[in-house]
């Protein structure tokens, strides 16, 4: 039989006949002091250890503020501020009462919405876009999600009556500081407890402005403390004897150490780990759509997201396509300064996580992947690193196992439902997946064998206050988001 | 053992392990000799190893992906025909109860608690899942629900007392969810596990779901703790330092463990469909809803 002739995909041209002008965000409204202290017990506190570290803008490598390093005595103080206020004043709150103030702390950082997303995006990297309409209207809704659940939690578990725990200890990451801080705070005073928050280190500024608007809130005293600090200030937060939960988001290998740490104790806990989730796309996909679900699922935050599609598994049969046209995508997206709202990707956190991308990009080049690059210019100055795809890569490759937080995609193919099936579980990660097809029956089939705990079928990257999110197997466990979620900061039934 | 019948020699039961549908020996070869409290011998059991378990999880895994994909209705069905089982073999059980030093009324009680607790999970095997999954009204065009799903392999250590009501407690709200078990059945009180077994194997539960070992927790329970094709782990007795250790090993793979210590599973509170949820994963779902009423997509 005559195969008909295959026509390769020609290359779209993007000439330099159209550029976008510079429309960065001004930074004039973003208030900033040069150092701050720890928030114990409603006030900015000198640190015990009486060092302070710099925190910077990754984009620009300059330096923000100065920020308090707290050391094991700031730990204690924190605990036990958050204990008093647990005994005295918070537990013993009702419901409604607590709930107001939580609409409050909602309303306040709407209303300082711009401040804060710039801030975010000066702190942390990402691009103005993201940190506009996402993470911080997201934080604000989160706030407001959760403070309606704190008079109504007799409704949320039948048969049951919710108790709170005390005092959590939580610690966050780098890549969504103020949602995170949301995601964390919120269910826990809806629930009753007092909380002792530390945020990354290399992002601790929002959270900062956020322990200023709750003692704007009027919040009482030590129901929330926010203290900042590296590995050794969290490793004391766990280790504290005062301490009824954890709940952690980061990487595995740490969340591992805080489970081990545990053990012994009667201290609950809640992990949000790392991923590799699969992104499939299937022959029968809008192809036009799932690329724009490759992009955001790869490249939105950077790639630092815990659940970014990083591994991408296309059908045999549009293989060519799909990748044709991934080619052509990327030439387009905008890197740069994060404060541009034409800006597609921002900076890399840190020197650190782009050392990490670099040595990963090199593992997948030694290990006989093929790179491709978006060609375009990145700024001289600051942290940056192009959109990267990696084709002719295997299930055994180290870029398609480990999570690299960075802006690279693995790029397999498949024929049949079975083998991506077998192929996407294939990993100890759980914590989301993607599948792209127009056929009903099929999402379902899919949607249902895929070990994660968020599956986005026709979409990537989508978060909501109402629905809940966590990982299956080593991506963690527990649930952040809807109903869910309170019961992380519930007695155990 | 006391002969039925005048000149009559009983036949004594070999007490083998239960994995994968068969009864095989120990691989190690080991046993251990399990009396009533006077010291009197009773039966050698197994003293399962570590390639025993090994042996179950590889059977576990194996039977769970049709074990989760059957309809909840159908599990249902089975649990209840392990209550079925159960009752029909009930004066087996309290003559076993028995031996192991329960009067005739507690070896009673605790059969016939067992049997209902059976039913009690046979009905929320298609039910857990309309209480605790939702419907979440997501603020951008999407359809987004969260539902329950099983989390895989478990391996429980089930409590040293209440042997036969312990094990059905611990057992039942796990495979109700649709995951596949390994179960240390008590050590001192041995022989209701394995005869439970049998009541399993003549259940239609297919072979793999339900493995159950004998052996010692003290040598077992790090081996259940630190495999890494468990899912979640479970543990009954109040040992702190077992609990810790568990704990800790368990780190390597982030299994969930759950330690019932103290639960008095003749309570109203030994039994709830938040055991079953103890054993369960939430997975949540989006989708695009195309432009009506003007929301627009978001592909």
């Amino acid at each position: 039989m005559q195969l008909p002739k295959k026509k390769t995909p020609k290359a779209l041209k993007f000439n330099a006949t159209f550029t976008y002008a510079p429309a960065p965000e001004s930074k004039s409204h973003v208030k900033l002091q040069e150092q701050y202290g720890l928030f114990i017990n409603g006030k900015f506190e000198k640190p015990n250890s009486g060092k302070y570290f710099e925190t910077i803008n990754p984009a620009t490598e300059e330096k923000l503020a100065m920020v308090a390093d707290a050391n094991a005595k700031d730990v204690d103080k924190a605990v036990k501020a958050a204990r008093t206020a647990y005994d005295k004043v918070w537990s013993k709150m009702p419901g409604k009462e607590r709930a107001k103030y939580i609409f409050r702390i909602s309303r306040m950082l709407q209303e300082k919405a711009r401040e804060l997303s710039v801030l975010e995006t000066m702190d942390g990297g990402k691009p103005i876009r993201e940190s506009r309409d996402i993470d911080i209207p997201l934080a604000a809704n989160h706030f407001f999600y959760y403070a309606g659940w704190a008079d109504k939690l007799d409704y949320a578990f039948p048969n049951q009556q919710p108790k709170s725990l005390g005092v959590a200890g939580q610690i966050i990451p780098w890549n969504f500081p103020l949602l995170m801080a949301a995601w964390k705070i919120a269910p826990a005073l809806a629930t009753g407890n007092t909380i002792v928050l530390k945020p990354a280190e290399t992002t601790p500024l929002t959270a900062l402005k956020l322990a200023e608007i709750i003692q704007e809130s009027g919040l009482p005293e030590g129901v929330v403390n926010i203290i900042t600090g590296a590995g050794a200030t969290g490793a004391a937060l766990v280790q504290h004897p005062g301490i009824d939960k954890i709940a952690f988001t980061g990487s595995t290998d740490v969340g591992k150490l805080i489970q081990r740490a545990t053990a012994g104790t009667n201290k609950r806990l809640t992990l949000e780990l790392g991923g590799k989730a699969a992104n499939i796309i299937f022959e029968d996909a809008p192809l036009d759509q799932a690329v724009e679900g490759i992009i955001n699922g790869i490249f939105f935050n950077q790639g630092h997201v815990c659940c970014a599609g990083s591994r991408l598994f296309v059908q045999e049969s549009v293989y060519q396509k799909v990748i044709r046209k991934l080619k052509d995508r990327i030439e387009t997206l905008i890197v740069g300064d994060p404060l541009d709202k034409n800006t597609d990707i921002g900076a890399i956190n840190s020197k650190q996580q782009l050392d990490t991308i670099k040595k990963y990009i090199s593992i997948g080049i030694k290990e006989g992947g093929e790179i491709h690059e978006s060609s375009c210019a990145i700024p001289k100055k600051g942290f940056y690193c192009r959109p990267t795809l990696f084709t002719n890569v295997s299930q055994s490759h180290r870029i398609a196992r480990e999570e690299i937080f960075g802006p690279v995609l693995a790029i397999q193919t498949f024929r049949t439902d079975d083998e991506v099936i077998e192929k996407a579980n294939n990993t100890a990660y759980g914590l989301s997946a993607g599948v792209w097809t127009d056929k009903g029956s099929k999402i379902f089939n899919m949607t249902s064998k895929l070990r994660a705990g968020v599956i986005w079928a026709n979409t990537f990257n989508k978060f909501d206050p109402t629905s809940p999110f966590g990982g299956y197997k080593e991506s963690g466990f527990g649930r952040e988001g809807g109903v869910q979620g309170l019961s992380a900061y519930l007695k155990s039934f | 053992m006391k002969a039925t019948t005048p000149n009559r020699l009983t036949v004594l039961k070999t007490y083998k392990l239960f994995i994968a549908g068969a009864f095989p020996r120990t691989e190690s070869g080991r046993y251990y000799i399990a009396t009533n409290k006077k010291g009197e011998q009773l039966a050698n059991m197994c003293q399962g190893s570590k390639k025993d378990f090994r042996d179950a999880v590889v059977a576990a895994r194996g039977a769970f992906k049709g074990w989760a994909g059957r309809a909840a209705f159908n599990r249902g069905q089975i649990l209840y025909r392990i209550a079925e089982m159960l009752e029909g073999r009930r004066a087996q059980f309290i003559e076993e109860l028995m031996q192991q030093d329960a009067t005739r009324a507690e070896a009673q009680r605790e059969v016939d608690l067992s049997i209902d607790r059976l039913v009690y999970y046979a009905g929320w095997c298609d039910k857990f899942q309309q209480i605790f999954s939702s419907v979440n009204p997501v603020a951008s065009a999407h359809f987004n629900f969260s539902v329950p799903e099983p989390m895989g392999v478990v391996a429980a250590i089930v409590p040293q007392n209440d042997s036969l009501l312990g094990l059905v407690s611990v057992m039942a709200p796990v495979i109700a969810g649709g995951n596949t078990c390994i179960l240390l059945g008590s050590e001192s009180k041995p022989l209701c596990s394995i005869t439970f077994a049998e009541v399993i194997n003549s259940s239609d539960v297919p072979g793999g779901v339900v493995n159950i070992l004998t052996g010692k927790p003290s040598e077992l329970a790090s081996i259940f703790a630190n495999h890494m094709d468990v899912n979640a782990v479970i543990y009954c007795e109040n040992d702190t330092k077992t609990q810790a250790s568990i704990k800790e090993q368990a780190a390597e793979n982030v299994k969930r463990v759950h330690f019932y210590a103290g639960k008095n599973w003749y309570k109203e509170d030994g039994q709830s469909p938040y055991f079953i949820m103890d054993t369960q994963e939430i997975k949540t779902t989006w989708h695009p809803i195309e432009n009506i009423g003007g929301g627009g997509s978001k592909y």
